[in-house]
């Protein structure tokens, strides 16, 4: 192998970010609407486990398949999102018990495990993958073709969203919606917009993309499953939105970031670097908690706002 | 779907409601396993026979519940006051990384000293490791939910350092296993901990300081200064700063009190248990998290969180003594988080009424989904339906 190791960090940093963008972009979606869901983790497995048993129980062209795999994952972090929405905004539980139950009752031993070992999916080869596209043959010009020109169509889909949210909280009547119900749900109230609506719309679409990016890993990376392959990606991403300040531009920087580190150990190993796997691996963790913290800096707090409801429950009797 | 807050609280509700809800979620669960093709009734039957009355059963559920009551006391401190610490499984693996330490270390010490010294080592190290997200949460405002999560998987990592990839303190290097495969060093048999054997069943030493902990921390919680100062911060935060109670320093000492309790339960992990740091066994048990369930189940109240360590612990020994293919482990966290869901939604539920179908503006008297309560006097019924 002679690549330029910037190539090959820039390839892996894009295989590994890929679900961490996904489902970061659903869960900024959520807290921009006010709501923390901490159940990221287990709708990211819901969503791998349901995608790879339908990638293997259908029948049909493979781009159907694949196709109808996606939307059945998206569906299953969808319905896992629900619950959550249901407790935090309906009953107004707390939302960090509530996210955690959520993971719990979703996660490693959970019943995505669960459903895994009642489908029969566990150990079995995948039949169907999301395989590199490469796009208007660029794929051999120097640099540029394998980061840009030679992806799955995971990344392009991630992209395209990436562009979409960001048109959708800026440049929309229902975006700017959205904030103000995740800032203030009073003044948002009394303007006359659904708060209960808002929540859940978004707390059901940020489960989707989680279970896109939980799919990501069944249908892309390694078509296989196992208990908890996700291995603390929903985490990540839920520190990947405080980490890009709510805005999905700067979560493109994390994700792509994060992915960097992830591989950083391996690539290094590979070419005669050896220092402890471990040292890398929890880089991405030790450098959100420095982010995290120069994030909470006064200077950061008045110019990168957290939506300042967030884990909040709205409810009209309290204000 | 609309709440209405209830004006009086009937006391039986405090009763009736959890027990309602585990009704609810054991239906609930039943009804999953309904589905997937399995006899509830039989299911938990075995379920109670394996966790209770089978030969050993009721020890092993207290292996499980151990470690569950020290992860739930550390949660629940912490989230008495509102302070989220999520931590908790990061300090266990650091209560035990200490507590590994000086039991190697100090093998040669008489056992009640050494003892004394494997638990103050678990200790330290838990409250050592819980103070970076409280100190960052009080000086810097930094979120500690996450800063605590981040480090769980820090220090996964560094105990899985520890074992497989160095050539540690606590890697056994010198056995034959040890070289076929990564192991950590047995401690001396005099730094295990007691147990007490009433007939074929064996408590752990472990359970009991639990519940020793348990006693402080409601005395605490209920009889001092320092515990009411923590209720006044959870349910008021602007009122104690009004009133001059040292916020920063309060959320930093306790969270220094909950990384202490998970530590001695990482401690415990040690003495009682495992007798070797082993980083996969204490990854897969996952208590720290599970710690954070048995805490809100408890509803943050230390005796209650005896009571539920024992019954989750229970229900989690009967699953993997089940576990096979009539019983995947999978059922284990779904019927933890159906419990949970229940009984979540059950405790809100118990302070509002639920009306079905509203309209928005001026809703009209609904004779009907007025109880017909004979305790609520007439004006607090009339003054619950203005709108």
């Amino acid at each position: 192998m002679n690549k330029n190791i910037f190539v090959t960090l820039a390839v892996s940093a894009i295989a590994y970010g890929t679900p961490l963008l996904l489902a970061g972009l659903g869960e900024l979606l959520t807290e921009r609407s006010g709501v923390l869901n901490l159940g990221v983790e287990g709708m990211m497995l819901m969503g791998a486990v349901t995608g790879f048993t339908v990638s293997q129980k259908m029948h049909g062209p493979t781009w159907l398949i694949l196709v109808v795999a996606l939307i059945a994952a998206a569906a299953a972090g969808g319905v896992m999102a629900l619950i959550h929405a249901f407790l935090s905004i309906t009953v107004r539980v707390n939302q960090i018990v509530s996210g955690l139950a959520l993971t719990i009752f979703a996660g490693i031993a959970g019943l995505s495990s669960y459903l895994g070992s009642v489908w029969k999916v566990g150990g079995q080869h995948g039949l169907h993958q999301f395989r590199r596209i490469n796009v208007f043959g660029l794929k051999n010009v120097p640099v540029i073709g394998p980061i840009v020109f030679h992806n799955d169509a995971f990344v392009y889909l991630s992209w395209v969203l990436v562009i979409v949210v960001s048109w959708y909280l800026y440049r929309t009547r229902m975006g700017l919606y959205v904030r103000s119900v995740g800032e203030s749900p009073d003044a948002a109230d009394a303007m006359g917009i659904n708060v209960t609506k808002y929540r859940y719309l978004h707390t059901i679409v940020g489960g989707a993309f989680a279970g896109i990016g939980g799919a990501y890993f069944t249908l892309a990376i390694a078509p296989i499953w196992t208990d908890g392959l996700t291995a603390g990606y929903g985490w990540i991403a839920i520190a990947l939105v405080i980490f890009a300040f709510w805005r999905p531009d700067l979560l493109v920087v994390g994700a792509y970031l994060f992915g960097v580190l992830s591989s950083l150990g391996f690539t290094l190993q590979a070419r005669g670097v050896h220092w402890p796997t471990e040292f890398f691996s929890s880089l991405p963790y030790l450098m959100t908690i420095v982010a995290l913290v120069a994030a909470s800096t006064g200077w950061a707090k008045r110019r990168l706002g957290t939506p300042a409801a967030l884990g909040r429950p709205y409810s009209r009797e309290a204000a | 779907m609309k709440f209405e807050r209830r004006l009086n609280y009937p006391r039986w509700l405090t009763f009736a409601v959890p027990v309602a809800s585990l009704v609810l979620a054991a239906i609930i669960t039943g009804m999953v396993l309904v589905a997937t093709g399995h006899d509830p009734l039989t299911t938990y039957h075995q379920m109670y026979q394996s966790a209770i009355t089978a030969h050993g059963g009721l020890t092993s559920t207290f292996v499980y519940a151990t470690p569950m009551l020290f992860a739930g006391l550390a949660a629940a401190i912490a989230f008495r006051m509102r302070v989220w610490n999520i931590g908790g499984e990061g300090q266990i693996y650091m209560g035990a990384v200490g507590a590994a330490g000086v039991g190697l270390a100090l093998g040669s010490w008489p056992r009640p000293l050494l003892i004394a010294a494997m638990m103050t080592g678990g200790i330290m190290c838990g409250l050592v490791f819980a103070l970076i997200p409280g100190v960052l949460r009080a000086y810097f405002r930094t979120n500690e939910i996450l800063v605590s999560l981040m480090l769980n998987y820090a220090a996964g990592y560094f105990i899985y350092y520890l074992i497989y990839d160095s050539t540690s303190y606590w890697r056994d290097r010198t056995s034959f296993q040890a070289r076929v495969f990564p192991l950590g060093k047995n401690l001396a048999p005099k730094a295990n901990w007691p147990v007490f054997k009433i007939g074929a069943f064996v408590l752990p030493f472990g359970f009991v300081v639990g519940i020793v902990v348990a006693l402080l921390l409601w005395m605490v919680i209920k009889a001092t200064r320092y515990g009411f100062e923590m209720n006044v911060i959870g349910d008021a935060p602007a009122a104690a700063d009004y009133a001059g109670i040292r916020t920063k320093r309060k959320i930093v000492s306790v969270m220094a009190v909950s990384g202490a309790i998970a530590g001695l339960g990482g401690a415990s992990q040690i003495g009682d248990f495992g007798h070797t740091l082993d980083p996969r066994g204490l990854q897969q048990a996952g208590y720290g998290y599970t710690g954070i369930v048995v805490a809100a189940l408890g509803l943050y109240n230390p005796l209650a969180v005896v009571l539920v360590s024992f019954l989750i612990g229970a229900l989690t020994n009967a699953g993997y003594a089940l576990q096979g293919p009539h019983f995947p482990v999978g059922l284990v966290g779904t019927t933890q988080g159906i419990i949970l869901f229940c009984v979540l939604g059950g405790e809100i539920l118990a302070r509002y009424r639920i009306r079905l179908g509203h309209a928005a503006t001026a809703p009209p008297v609904d004779q009907e989904a007025l109880p017909a309560d004979d305790e609520r006097p007439p004006a607090l019924a009339a003054a619950e339906v203005q709108p």
